[in-house]
């Protein structure tokens, strides 16, 4: 029997590969994703790997640009504002076709938009961005008017998928699976359409050839499920996947020097903070949680901020990889990003982050340890994810840091959930955290806002309980402000308040860290140009934008020569033993008792 | 009087026998029952234990309006009491039903459905191959006990049993070098036909299936070594030898036999457990099966799949339990006898 299926093995083995060679029409870029997708949806899909996909497969009205993340034309080919900045006209490009040959109109993004505002279910993902809309209309095929109930200066990144209302409109419900399925999400009018999902295996898209833009240079695009970034990094090396991101510094040094391979060292989009609980409170303005009180004096945060070496950390912990920070808004958003000047700036310098303690009253106790107004010595718990390298290892440091300003520090690294649980309830007095931006500032300031403070403990949706009547009205001015340089600069201003209030303290923007096979594929096109990412980007550029090498195999599976001595090896092993058994039950059944 | 108390036993010993087997079955079955119910009770609890709002995990770094938030707590159904979980939890149990997954939005018993196949094939394969591996080399070892054949292998065996599987796993990976893929059960680009998708299969169940297998081999090893050496100077071998009985046949036909039942129990014993100590090797290798599901589940946290899984898991080892006492009390004639 096993000699049988063994043989067979044999005789079919040999022809495998040539059928593989057939199934693959052109080339292939396989991406290894790390992260897991939870929807394809895009009313519902919030992972980013998830609504990268998305990215692909759905044109905007308009997306941040490949170059500097300007508002740059999608579907609309252009936009006016009324005087009153309160109404929007989108005209919509004429000749766009959804996969399935229907024309992409201005119904269809209307009723996109206007789903998202009458379905709760379908506000999952985008619900923000619809918050303020009055009412979404299409005049006619080509012109799309949406009014706002106030002015608001983000309505160039409207960060919507645009779907075709002929088959959404046959989905009542969102929350249905089958909105997953291919059926429903591979018509799309992006560079690229879904054709496969295998959950948890593989999303495969092929380019899409009437994209408006023009058809990408690679004919398919993979995205394979690897659960553990090693076995990621290992399956790069061995050719089986084209490109790899989110990689740890010490896998990003070592992928440096391997042939055939190269590197991305990009400007990140999110900033690391160690949040400050100066005082939670909910909308009410009642304080909760269990925070230390010292922390409320401005001026203990300041030496704080003073205390600590940011350097040290993107050198020590992140491996060179980070740039330290000033704003929230990270510096791969050059418009909007803010450093403090020389005289604003808390550089690290322990002797006058001393010096401001000894003069606000926090003098030394008997042991070294500053005494607060209650007498006690201070002491500050420092929360962090035990899941989290950077956590573990920046602990130590700021602990060190700290002790040497007289502050006693305790480190509680914990579960993800409990810091979020603690975070949320303001049960924590120093706490590791970051936020992810996007191109426009408005999303990541509103979230620093007094409006963004929980109604209740536990349901925040602020990042550090930060409610400054100062700040809050540069946000509200920035939002309004339809002058691209008074908005940066209202923009800087919010964040330049921010840091002299120092509710959290922007310790860097980590770096992206990403490697492809270079034997394999040329070139991407990298957002921003020059020094930005080449996946999950705020767009399509990375993989739209992918060259081929020249000559080379631009990926394409079938099994290594290695596999199949392998298979072969592991076939003979088999058929030996089988043999060896089948002999000796021959040889015991000769004997007799 | 205790003469007649004796001689009723005696006459009822042959009908008591058969409900005697059949209480024993109730009451192994009624075990089950009740730790299946208490395996229930205490994974509810157990989950809501986990410090963290669902719906703030859940939409962790993303924007949400307090409206959205208070919406999702009504669709997930964390805004009722607690009581009023545990009995729509338990309802639905009762009808198959495992509750919808926050993460994937879909009906754990489906998710889990799917993913039962991929972990079943890598347990099972390694664990066949483990029993193989682990009784060839437990009755060799014990056969020639002390000797350097034995010393070696119960010191490989007890080496691989204390490794990391997570460590192990990596090492294969790297050792092997490309010959085996590095990850998943599928590649993308094999035809659909059945060899070939066989070949693939195959061709990545390798490494996840020999972590598994170097790690859990070892104690069949020695179990089934000890109880050979149990076996060896009981005077039926002698009786065998003194036959004539070539030592090779005394072995095989006469004390294996005997030695193995310990093996068998252990066998089914251990098969509940690996199901769910899959998690790493299937984290290692993205094996699309359930010990990945549960990593998945665990970092989100997705508390009703999370649930499910344990339910699912305590369940398999639950049952393996009972077949193991079943089976024990079929195949050795003693313990029925009891």
């Amino acid at each position: 029997m096993a000699a049988a299926v063994g043989a067979a093995v044999l005789v079919t083995g040999p022809f495998v590969p040539a059928a593989q060679a057939q199934n693959q029409g052109g080339t292939v870029l396989r991406v290894a994703l790390v992260q897991e997708i939870d929807h394809l949806n895009p009313f519902l899909a919030s992972f980013a790997s998830s609504t990268m996909v998305g990215r692909m497969t759905w044109e905007f009205l308009t997306l941040p640009s490949a170059q500097d993340n300007t508002p740059a034309p999608g579907l609309a080919e252009s936009w006016t504002t009324s005087p009153d900045k309160l109404t929007w006209t989108y005209h919509i490009r004429d000749g766009v076709k959804w996969s399935d040959g229907q024309p992409v109109t201005a119904k269809d993004a209307a009723y996109t938009f206007t789903r998202i505002m009458t379905d709760e279910n379908a506000q999952e993902a985008n619900g923000t961005y619809v918050e303020n809309f009055e009412s979404v209309t299409a005049t006619d095929d080509h012109t799309l008017v949406i009014r706002t109930k106030t002015p608001q200066a983000s309505m160039t990144a409207l960060d919507v998928p645009i779907v075709p209302e002929h088959i959404w409109a046959n989905q009542p419900d969102m929350t249905n699976p089958a909105t997953d399925g291919v059926p429903v999400v591979g018509v799309g009018d992006g560079p690229f359409l879904i054709t496969e999902y295998r959950p948890n295996e593989l999303v495969r898209l092929k380019a899409n050839p009437d994209y408006w833009r023009g058809k990408a240079k690679i004919d398919e695009l993979q995205f394979i499920t690897y659960k553990n970034s090693e076995a990621a990094v290992s399956a790069l090396r061995n050719n089986e996947v084209d490109f790899v991101n989110r990689l740890t510094s010490t896998q990003f040094d070592t992928l440096k020097s391997a042939g055939g391979i190269a590197t991305n060292q990009a400007t990140g989009r999110r900033y690391r903070e160690l949040i400050l609980n100066h005082g939670a409170q909910t909308l009410s303005r009642q304080p909760i949680g269990d925070g230390n009180p010292v922390l409320k004096d401005v001026r203990v945060r300041q030496a704080i901020a003073r205390a600590l070496d940011p350097q040290t950390l993107v050198d020590k912990v992140l491996g060179g990889y980070g740039q330290t920070g000033g704003g929230i808004v990270p510096a791969s958003f050059p418009t909007y990003h803010w450093e403090p000047p020389a005289g604003q700036k808390y550089t690290f310098d322990a002797a006058a982050a001393n010096a401001q303690l000894d003069q606000a009253g926090y003098p030394r106790g008997a042991d070294g340890t500053r005494v607060g107004p209650d007498g006690k010595p201070i002491e500050l718990r420092l929360l962090g994810r035990a899941s989290e390298d950077f956590a573990q290892r920046a602990s130590d440091y700021v602990v060190s840091w700290l002790g040497d300003i007289g502050i006693r520090v305790t480190k509680q690294l914990v579960s993800d959930n409990e810091v979020d649980e603690r975070t949320n309830n303001g049960n924590y007095d120093l706490a590791f955290s970051g936020w992810g931006t996007s191109p426009d500032p408005d999303y990541i300031l509103s979230k620093q806002t007094c409006a963004a403070l929980p109604a209740v403990a536990g349901s925040s949706s602020s990042t550090s309980f930060f409610c400054d009547p100062e700040f809050d009205r540069l946000y509200a001015a920035e939002s309004t402000e339809f002058d691209p340089a008074q908005r940066a600069d209202l923009v800087k201003q919010a964040q330049a308040r921010y840091y002299s209030q120092v509710p959290s303290i922007v310790l860097d923007y980590d770096n992206v860290l990403e490697a492809y096979r270079s034997d394999n594929f040329a070139s991407f096109t990298k957002q921003p140009a020059d020094t930005g990412q080449i996946m999950e980007q705020s767009g399509y550029w990375g993989f739209y934008g992918a060259t081929p090498a020249e000559g080379g195999s631009g990926g394409g599976g079938g099994l290594s020569t290695g596999a199949w001595i392998g298979i072969g090896a592991g076939i003979v092993v088999v058929l030996v033993i089988a043999g060896t058994a089948a002999g000796r039950r021959r040889k015991s059944a000769d004997d007799t008792e | 009087m205790t003469n007649a108390v004796s001689t009723a036993a005696a006459e009822l010993d042959e009908p008591r026998r058969g409900t005697g087997t059949a209480r024993f079955l109730l009451g192994k079955l009624g075990g089950a029952v009740a730790s299946l119910l208490l395996v229930v009770a205490l994974g509810f609890l157990l989950f809501r234990m986990i410090p963290g709002d669902p719906v703030t995990t859940l939409t962790r770094d993303r924007p949400t309006s307090p409206d959205q938030l208070a919406l999702l707590r009504e669709r997930l159904g964390v805004d009722k009491p607690l009581y009023q979980q545990f009995l729509d939890y338990a309802g639905g149990l009762f009808r198959g039903d495992l509750g919808t997954s926050y993460g994937y939005n879909r009906p754990v018993a489906t998710l889990i459905g799917e993913r039962l196949g991929p972990t079943l094939l890598l347990v099972g394969t390694a664990t066949v191959l483990a029993v193989a591996l682990g009784l060839w080399l437990g009755v060799r070892a014990a056969w020639r006990r002390g000797s350097l054949f034995d010393r070696t292998q119960t010191g490989i065996a007890l080496t691989l049993w204390s490794m990391p599987q997570f460590w192990l796993g990596l090492l294969l990976l790297i050792a092997t070098q490309g010959v085996f893929p590095s990850g998943g059960m599928r590649s993308p680009d094999t035809p659909p036909e059945f060899f070939p998708q066989l070949l693939d299969v195959a061709h990545h169940l390798v490494l996840p299936c020999v972590t598994l297998l170097a790690v859990i081999y070892a104690q069949y090893m020695l179990v089934m070594r000890s109880s050979l050496l149990g076996e060896m100077n009981a005077e039926y071998l002698t009786t065998a030898r003194a036959k004539g009985l070539r030592e090779d046949l005394v072995r095989r036909r006469h004390a294996v036999p005997n030695a193995l039942l310990p093996t068998v129990t252990l066998v089914f014993l251990q098969f509940g457990l690996v199901v769910s100590g899959t998690v790493t090797v299937e984290t290692v290798f993205s094996w699309p099966g359930l010990g990945l599901l549960t990593y998945e589940a665990l970092r989100v946290p997705d508390l009703p799949l999370l649930q499910g899984v344990f339910v699912v898991m305590a369940g398999s080892v639950i049952v393996m339990n009972l077949i193991a006492e079943v089976l024990y009390r079929v195949l050795d004639p003693r313990v029925r006898a009891r």
